[in-house]
């Protein structure tokens, strides 16, 4: 059986959920139309296809959360972020609004239509705003998972989908990081697709390996509990810029001194094109660039 | 004109000018703040349905203030209907007061939305709106924008999506007091040419106002462009 993509689960996600919950509505700017035309003549005014005007979209949808509803804003990740970044914040952030937020595209699904249609930065630029959540799934099943455990949380929530995934789905909950395996030289925490590629990198390394789905709010007790008193390095894998998430971990583990240090894209214009397994090759962000720089930690001599 | 110097259209608006004549001036809102006066007391006074005791019963038309400048002037009107006390005026701006240059929907009784970024609270009236309508309500909902607010792209992406859908229950009101940087020309037709119902009025002139404001197409929103001359 082949697995749908996570565009297609959020789909399939979505239009079960509306059947059972009245206040939920999908605003879509022209992305993904297609896949909602069963939720549109099942529901209808509650699939709103407004055009390419994603300022609007969100503002549109702050106002359906005014009345009680529960939105969801749909479009590839640098229109539904980056564009419409003060409508985020202001109508949903600042008037304390629940809302959702479903991306495609990721940091670079769209390689080959260049950096208009890229986003490594959407998880820096959402992490600065207050109360905003931010949930990487790292396969389909994991988006089901999530959304149905968090879209209607009451708080604006960012789902991360990418073309990448994991073959394998976790158990994950929102809000928690899942444990995947411990050990005692570091602990790797790996951000959503990032993990198959972790776990091979850390084949043969006694390591603890942490799967983070929810960035925000992040887990602190849980990687404080993780961690331990050891103090070994901490390892943060992301799919997006690196060090994104690094404030987080130094904040959970303070007031230890531990040594962290993050791979992820680097902040530097990607003008290549191509596909995003190529991007990962050429930014070391593959399971051998990973061991790399994870043995590259362990060879250092601790504090 | 000054704030001190208002007069009052209608005996009734007194109160509420004497509030407003006596709390902190706002330099930078001013203009604003005497543009959208008789607008906003019109609707209260003789419009708009609400509830003071019950800010958000289900039963009560919308009103939010897109532009967010000036809001000395809704504070002084909702003062004056009793949303709250009107000694909190005296507090306009202050560190620990809830009534800020912008306002504030968590903080202000009355306030229907957060404003003050130009551009955004046109479209969430729109969703407002349709949330409405989803519902089967027949509450109407009013907007209030600004000439200079409309140079922002969401009021006109705003503009076309809206004039589009079957919303007779919405009603934008243009407060035109020529502070647009750029000519905007003859507003009510660019709103017709996106599908509204649109008119223009002597936005000082009370029966004017309030025969607009009243008014609903069956089936199209409606745009009243209240001009303001100096």
């Amino acid at each position: 059986m082949i697995e749908p993509s996570m565009r297609a689960q959020m789909a399939s996600t979505i239009t079960e959920l509306m059947d059972d919950d009245p206040r939920l509505v999908m605003v879509l700017c022209d992305i993904s139309v297609g896949l909602f035309e069963a939720a549109a003549r099942a529901h209808p005014g509650r699939v709103l296809s407004i055009g390419i005007m994603e300022q609007t979209a969100v503002s549109l949808a702050a106002g359906l959360a005014l009345e009680g509803l529960v939105p969801v804003v749909h479009s590839i990740a640098p229109f539904i972020v980056e564009r419409p970044f003060e409508q985020i914040k202001d109508d949903f952030c600042y008037q304390r609004l629940g809302g959702n937020f479903v991306s495609i595209g990721a940091s670079y699904d769209y390689a080959s239509d260049g950096m208009t249609h890229q986003a490594p930065g959407d998880v820096p630029i959402l992490s600065t705003l207050p109360g905003m959540e931010v949930v990487v799934p790292g396969t389909p099943a994991e988006f089901d998972a999530l959304f149905r455990e968090a879209y209607a949380d009451g708080a604006p929530t960012y789902f991360r989908t990418s073309a990448q995934a994991n073959r394998d789905s976790r158990p994950v909950r929102f809000g928690r990081l899942d444990v995947v395996r411990t050990g005692t030289e570091a602990t790797v925490v790996a951000v959503g697709p990032m993990l198959d590629r972790v776990i091979k990198a850390c084949t043969g390394h006694d390591v603890s390996i942490a799967y983070c789905t929810t960035v925000r709010p992040f887990d602190a007790v849980g990687l404080r509990s993780l961690v331990g008193a050891r103090r070994a390095p901490v390892l943060l894998v992301e799919p997006y810029y690196a060090g994104t998430g690094i404030s987080d971990v130094v904040t959970a583990l303070a007031p230890m001194a531990v040594r962290v240090e993050a791979i992820g894209v680097p902040r530097r214009v990607l003008s290549n094109y191509g596909t995003a397994d190529e991007h990962d090759a050429a930014l070391g962000l593959t399971a051998p660039g990973i061991r790399a720089r994870l043995e590259s930690l362990l060879a250092e001599p601790r504090a | 004109m000054a704030r001190g110097e208002l007069t009052a259209r209608d005996p009734a608006m007194q109160p509420a000018l004497t509030l407003l004549a006596g709390t902190r001036g706002d330099d930078k809102h001013d203009p604003s703040t005497l543009s959208i006066l008789d607008v906003v007391w019109v609707l209260y006074q003789r419009v708009l349905r609400h509830d003071p005791a019950d800010p958000r019963s289900e039963g009560r038309d919308r009103f939010l203030v897109s532009k967010g400048h000036g809001p000395i002037a809704l504070y002084a009107v909702l003062a004056d209907r009793g949303f709250f006390p009107a000694e909190e005026l005296g507090h306009f701006l202050e560190f620990a007061g809830r009534l800020g240059g912008h306002p504030d929907r968590n903080l202000v009784p009355g306030i229907e939305a957060s404003s003050g970024s130009l551009g955004h609270g046109f479209p969430m009236a729109v969703g407002v709106a349709l949330a409405l309508q989803l519902r089967g309500s027949d509450r109407r909902v009013f907007v209030l924008i600004g000439d200079g607010e409309a140079n922002e792209g969401s009021v006109w992406e705003t503009a076309l999506l809206a004039g589009s859908l079957h919303l007779p229950g919405l009603t934008g009101i243009l407060i035109d007091n020529h502070t647009s940087s750029r000519p905007l020309g003859d507003i009510a037709a660019k709103f017709r040419a996106f599908g509204w119902v649109a008119t223009t009025i002597d936005g000082r002139d009370h029966l004017a106002i309030e025969s607009a404001l009243r008014a609903q197409d069956p089936t199209r929103p409606s745009m009243v462009v209240a001009e303001i001359n100096p």
